[in-house]
């Protein structure tokens, strides 16, 4: 990494580095797209769990509160989206109310769930937004029978474990994204359109997260996170600086749970479980807790390298390798993927790559 | 009461049950000046240091800092009203660069918000240019400016100590209290700290001093108070208090006193 660094000292290196990468990311899609659109939607699923660590990051990494029911912020993006622009309730909302709503009721539930936790810390503090992120699962699972003391009348407000379908696509005043494109005879296909709305979110996401953690509110973070008691003699208000890390997180990702609607057009409580959580932390401190460029690798790696195995894990490969099929696929993969973050932990403990020690 | 008193407490006095921790503690702290608060263990130094920075409420009794009552309900005020401090086991930000330890100093004289710090609006920038120069003087001040990027828990010991020092002089404080800080260090260390301390006051800056290393508070202070079992037992010049018996017998021991006499 040192030798990396190196070269982006200078300016006009950081501006080519900068237009390569941009040039990647602009191809990529196609790449993929050419063996597939599963993979553009590996693609876009990956940009939406860059947003999520990003959102997490702030959180745990910056903030030190560990948060193991993140994924309900993205689960309220998501049915935000989902209840205001389906079918379901034949609401169509535009995508510039719906995303910024979720976001908004994101980061309301950030301070929902930051309020009681003000003054618990490590695994108390663990355990309580665990048990934050299963009921708002819970409560999407049962929401499709929602009674009031008063009516006999009840109310099926989240289809339950069946889930919202038909969800409307985004849509740009008028140009439909899930109809594709074609310019020049180049033919893009509606998930290679969202791959580029993703990138723009996933990108403004990274803009404005790193320029909060190095801002007057972010420097209130990490003291926090590294010292609570000196933090408040150095007049640092505790209280108002640890619910903003919350309500910023949860904004992330309620943002990113809209998308996320918008593009599978059905979501359901399922894809809202502790398992999720504990992926997006995974990303985070995989990657280097605290360092913007490390969450997006940690990111990166574990939404896509599941994906890659399952590809390399199969019977086929196993045929050809062993003779036989001696693991089923999936639990090869499990295997893999597990085995890979213990052997990453081991050797990289603070993370694949951690804020440098010298600024 | 005399010319130009910083901050006066009048007969604090603060219960734990049935222990008295502080029994009608009264002192006055001119100035721009050195102040002592000394006493053997367990005198009640930390618990009358802990009801200043509103960590306890005091049950009787009234603090004046800078001719207004001074009444903090939280902690985080205390630094607000002008009163800093540094710690006896020493707390900074250890993941943090030495100069964003002495930036986060400057959190409770600026006020730049989220909505700032993403758009990078101009006042913002304006803002974080000014905690960056005032960071930078502070590192000169104390010697330090060659390790700004390090991280501050690769600091030595007394490199760390002076560090908490200039992040509590960056939230402008009108005195600051130094808890210990002389703690752990060798001679040469207790030098560069004594003149650090009288280079502080000679600024404009009160400092009250809570130490156990009787050489360094009795060169350094102009003014000392004694504490034992909660009580206020003397308080005067280090001369006045060098010669006080009661001082003595607190230090040495009653038998001491008796074989003296």
């Amino acid at each position: 990494m040192t030798g990396m660094t190196g070269i982006l000292q200078t300016k006009r290196n950081q501006l080519i580095a900068l237009a390569v990468l941009g040039v990647l990311l602009a191809v990529l899609p196609f790449v993929a797209g050419a063996f597939g659109q599963a993979w553009v939607r590996i693609l876009n699923m990956t940009l939406l769990y860059v947003m999520l660590a990003l959102g997490l990051n702030v959180v745990v990494g910056v903030a030190g509160l560990l948060d193991l029911g993140y994924v309900a912020f993205y689960a309220v993006g998501a049915y935000t989206w989902s209840l205001l622009a389906s079918a379901h309730f034949d609401l169509h909302y535009p995508f510039w109310v719906l995303l910024p709503l979720g976001a908004f009721l994101a980061a309301l539930a950030g301070l929902l769930l930051g309020t009681p936790v003000l003054k618990l810390r490590g695994d108390y503090l663990a355990i309580v937004t665990l048990g934050f992120g299963e009921i708002v699962r819970i409560l999407m699972n049962n929401f499709d029978k929602v009674g009031l003391p008063w009516s006999d009348k009840s109310y099926n407000l989240t289809n339950g474990p069946r889930g919202i379908t038909g969800i409307d696509g985004l849509n740009f005043f008028g140009f439909k994204i899930s109809n594709g494109l074609e310019i020049f005879g180049l033919q893009i296909t509606s998930l290679q359109l969202y791959y580029f709305v993703f990138l723009a979110f996933a990108i403004l996401s990274v803009i404005g997260v790193s320029r909060l953690q190095h801002s007057r509110i972010g420097r209130a973070w990490q003291a926090l996170r590294e010292d609570e008691i000196a933090a408040k003699a150095m007049g640092i208000n505790t209280r108002n600086v640890k619910l903003a890390a919350f309500a910023f997180g949860a904004l992330t990702g309620g943002l990113a749970g809209g998308l996320f609607a918008s593009m599978q057009g059905f979501v359901s409580p399922e894809s809202f479980g502790l398992l999720e959580s504990i992926m997006i932390l995974a990303m985070v401190v995989l990657g280097g807790m605290g360092h913007i460029p490390g969450v997006i690798l940690g990111a990166v790696l574990l939404s896509a390298m599941p994906e890659v195995i399952r590809y390399a894990a199969d019977e086929n490969m196993q045929e050809k390798l062993f003779g036989m099929v001696l693991v089923a696929p999936e639990v090869l993969r499990n295997l893999i993927f597990s085995l890979a973050m213990i052997l990453i932990m081991l050797f990289k403990p603070a993370g694949l790559w951690p804020s440098p020690e010298k600024k | 009461m005399m010319a130009d008193m910083l901050f006066t407490a009048e007969n604090i006095t603060k219960r734990f049950g049935g222990v008295t921790a502080l029994d009608n503690v009264s002192m006055e702290i001119p100035r721009a000046s050195i102040f002592g608060l000394i006493g053997p263990n367990g005198a009640g130094k930390t618990t009358f240091f802990n009801t200043l920075t509103g960590l306890y409420q005091v049950d009787e009794g009234k603090f004046t800092f800078d001719g207004q009552p001074l009444n903090v309900k939280a902690p985080h005020q205390v630094a607000e009203v002008g009163i800093a401090r540094t710690f006896q086991n020493i707390r900074l930000f250890g993941e943090m660069s030495v100069l964003e330890n002495v930036m986060v100093g400057r959190h409770v004289r600026t006020k730049a918000g989220a909505f700032g710090a993403i758009f990078q609006t101009a006042a913002t920038r304006r803002e974080e240019a000014a905690i960056m120069q005032r960071s930078h003087e502070l590192l000169d001040y104390i010697g330090l400016s060659k390790r700004a990027g390090d991280k501050s828990r690769t600091l030595a010991y007394g490199e760390q100590r002076r560090l908490e020092i200039a992040r509590a002089l960056a939230t402008d404080p009108k005195m600051i209290a130094l808890d210990e800080p002389a703690a752990g260090m060798n001679a040469t260390e207790t030098i560069a700290l004594r003149e650090l301390i009288e280079r502080i006051a000679r600024d404009g800056t009160t400092v009250m001093l809570i130490e156990h290393d009787m050489r360094l508070v009795m060169k350094v202070c102009q003014h000392l108070a004694v504490l034992d079992y909660g009580r206020k037992i003397a308080s005067g010049t280090p001369a006045e208090i060098q010669k006080d018996p009661a001082v003595i017998k607190a230090y040495l021991g009653g038998a001491h006193t008796e074989v003296t006499k």
